[in-house]
């Protein structure tokens, strides 16, 4: 007991010492969450668009107006020529033209069909179809205005409710995969740095040697960095709960054990890599290409598992974030309890029991 | 000259001695790349619907068949009352409930007038929205079919085209730059982890201690990854035209010219961190910091317009953002040199002011 004491002792001392990673490590938390909740969105405001205004008359006046002041749009430049337009989607100035037809008031007046015209950059087609429904909408807002018609004699109202998150903000999805991100590279990179970092300078024999059981060496090994990436949680959960008024609904205690598990399977990984690797910058390129990458795009982080493909959808499964950040917003954000949760607790158990068997396999007690 | 050749030639030697990081270099950016264009998608289809049909009446029926028949919903089971509905978006069975009440029908043709309740799971904000309107959009096709009479407004209407990319095709979008984030990633890593190992294990002094020239080992260490980075983005472009029919409608020449002078930038940032830190680890989580920072904030993912004023003002220095950039104005809207001019001016800067404060920040001796 005593001699495990002393490598944690060591382990600490040796994370206290390494300044520059410690404050990268309580600095990423920090600026990732504000910058999810400040800066980062994926609403669409304040798309430049450029005018080719043919008509110069009250109509096309008012319908740039209200472009404008639906904060949607901004006003870029107005245009003479189509090529023009062509001309500043290819310096990547603007994202829209409108173009108003020269006979637009003579027409409406006369009650014949006219048509605004919107052209949309759909190199980003989410981007593209989005403004050119806010655009359309704008028009025909503005047509209903102009001729009122009676309302339908039939007619179905739709009654609308936005649960767990009635303002659509996006800092509530960020945040779980924020945190997940953090844990997986706070536990798995840095405990697999750790250890192949001893064998590469040689130092693991020296533990080896020592009358120190194997397992007790790696036990003393992580120690620390649960510690580490437990503080870390309740950095995010507190940032987010104080400054982006982000609810913690469910029980808090749920969350926190739930959040230990995934600690622990992320370390169980990390050790894992560091048992096949025998350098610190494969570690780490595995820890990147392996862990980092498919935690942010497979997790349902920023993108939506149900839209990617059957094979991909397939490989999330066996990815452990995917299953700790539904467990997160379930507790958070819609307020279950256990009995909603279990599953997916018990998916990163086994998850955690097959790292630690695999690990303890690979484990060489002769390096070379 | 002939020193910076052994130099070289040691280098690559390290690289391609070891074989997980020459796969790490080819074989798993092209992997990512093909999972990644796969993944990154913000198409929302295949919404998860649960119908609550209290009505039963043939006009209840007939609206859950246009919610059935179209392709954004998945009518994944019919649920008894409200509170199963809001336990299934609980489960997660369901994204949003579709509840018609008792007297939908009787209500609509009496009173004219008649309600639909629907519940969406708003966590992801971007989804719910999308879901709400794809329902109304629904809801409101079934409005006009249901009017007695059909009276066309005349007047007023809009009509739209897109250009650069008709199709809508999503990966058009994302792979290129895709391209960008993988070319970076190796780019600053190897860089940057390269100079800091000799430090670690201690062969930079030997290095010191001989007659190298400072100049003579920075270019030495920069060049095998300005060209492995190179070879790479020929490969993923390569991967993108063949498998996801990425349009090249601009010039190569810009793409990779431009990619130069990118490179540059990268190799320098790494070079930074590598003078500025002791142990692998430490560049490590440095080059890390600010590279998540880079991207997040590049455009790749959530548009720059979207970004607060202050947040678009920081992306002007973040040169992931300029690539992503000209990337796709180059690649899917055939940009010349003269229309990116403000673009390759301003990472030219960063070019020169990078390697800049690497180099001076760089000593032979501690």
């Amino acid at each position: 007991m005593r001699a495990l004491r002393n490598i944690i002792q060591k382990e600490i001392w040796h994370i206290l010492r390494d300044r520059r990673t410690l404050l990268i490590l309580f600095g990423m938390p920090i600026a990732q969450i504000l910058l999810f909740g400040f800066a980062i969105t994926n609403e669409i405001k304040g798309a430049d668009i450029a005018v080719l205004d043919r008509a110069q008359d009250i109509h096309s006046q008012a319908i740039t107006e209200r472009l404008v002041a639906s904060g949607y749009f901004s006003m870029q430049t107005t245009v003479r020529s189509e090529a023009e337009i062509e001309q500043l989607f290819r310096t990547g100035k603007i994202k829209m033209g409108v173009i108003y037809p020269s006979d637009l008031s003579t027409l409406l007046e006369n009650h014949q069909p006219v048509d605004v015209q919107f052209i949309a950059d759909a190199t980003d087609p989410n981007t593209a179809t989005t403004l050119v429904n806010y655009g359309r909408a704008i028009v025909g807002d503005y047509q209903r205005e102009l001729a009122p018609l009676t309302r339908p004699p039939r007619y179905i109202q739709t009654e609308l409710r936005m649960l767990y998150n009635q303002e659509l903000e996006s800092v509530f999805l960020f945040v779980p995969g924020v945190m997940t991100i953090i844990l997986m590279l706070v536990s798995a990179m840095m405990t697999s740095i750790a250890l192949t970092r001893e064998k590469e300078l040689g130092t693991m024999e020296v533990l080896l040697v020592s009358p120190l059981r194997p397992p007790l060496i790696i036990l003393g090994k992580v120690v620390p960095y649960v510690v580490l990436s437990m503080i870390n949680t309740l950095l995010i959960l507190g940032l987010s709960v104080w400054v982006f008024d982000m609810p913690i609904r469910g029980s808090f205690a749920l969350l926190f054990a739930e959040s230990l598990l995934f600690v622990i399977t992320a370390l169980s990984l990390g050790i894992l890599i560091s048992t096949r690797t025998s350098s610190q910058q494969v570690a780490m390129m595995m820890s990147l290409m392996v862990l980092m990458l498919p935690t942010i795009l497979l997790s349902g982080f920023i993108f939506p598992i149900e839209s990617m493909p059957r094979p991909l959808q397939i490989i999330s499964h066996i990815i452990p974030a995917k299953w700790f950040i539904l467990i997160i917003k379930d507790i958070m954000l819609k307020g279950v309890g256990w009995s909603f949760v279990w599953q997916e607790t018990l998916i990163l158990v086994g998850m955690t029991t097959l790292f630690i068997g695999l690990s303890i396999r690979n484990f060489n007690i002769r390096l070379s | 000259m002939k020193t910076i050749l052994f130099l070289l030639r040691k280098e690559f030697l390290q690289i391609f001695r070891n074989r997980v990081i020459v796969a790490m270099i080819f074989v798993m950016p092209i992997i990512q790349l093909l999972i990644l264009a796969n993944a990154a998608d913000y198409e929302v289809r295949n919404l998860k619907l649960q119908v609550i049909d209290q009505d039963h009446s043939s006009w209840s029926r007939q609206l859950v068949g246009h919610f059935s028949a179209s392709p954004y919903f998945d009518l994944t089971g019919r649920v008894a009352s409200a509170k199963k509905g809001i336990t299934a978006i609980e489960a997660d069975e369901a994204d949003l409930v579709l509840q018609i009440p008792p007297g939908f029908e009787r209500k609509l043709l009496r009173e004219g007038t008649t309600q639909v309740h629907l519940n969406i799971n708003a966590i992801n904000g971007v989804k719910a929205g999308l879901a709400s309107s794809y329902a109304q959009a629904i809801i409101g096709d079934f409005n006009r079919e249901i009017m007695p009479v059909v009276n066309s407004p005349q007047g007023l209407s809009s009509t739209f085209r897109y250009w650069y990319n008709p199709d809508m095709d999503y990966y058009t979008f994302m792979v290129p730059g895709i391209l960008v984030l993988l070319v970076t990633l190796v780019g600053m890593f190897l860089s940057g982890l390269n100079i800091v190992k000799e430090k670690e294990i201690g062969t930079i002094e030997q290095i010191n201690v001989s007659p190298i020239r400072k100049h003579q080992f920075i270019i030495g260490k920069l060049l095998p990854f300005w060209l492995i980075a190179q070879v790479e983005l020929a490969l993923g472009l390569l991967v993108g035209w063949l498998v996801f029919d990425i349009p090249i409608v601009g010039s190569l020449w810009i793409v990779f010219g431009f990619s130069s002078i990118y490179l540059l930038v990268v190799l320098g940032m790494g070079l930074l961190v590598s003078t500025i830190t002791d142990t692998q680890q430490q560049a490590m989580f440095i080059s890390w910091f600010f590279l998540v920072i880079f991207i997040l904030m590049s455009g790749l993912f959530t548009p720059i317009e979207s970004m607060p004023e202050w947040a678009q003002q920081i992306t002007r220095f973040n040169p992931v953002a300029y690539f992503v950039d000209v990337v796709r104005l180059v690649l899917l809207k055939g940009s010349s040199w003269w229309d990116i001019r403000s673009q390759w001016i301003a990472l030219s800067i960063f070019a020169v002011v990078i390697n800049g404060a690497a180099i001076l920040n760089y000593r032979k001796t501690d």
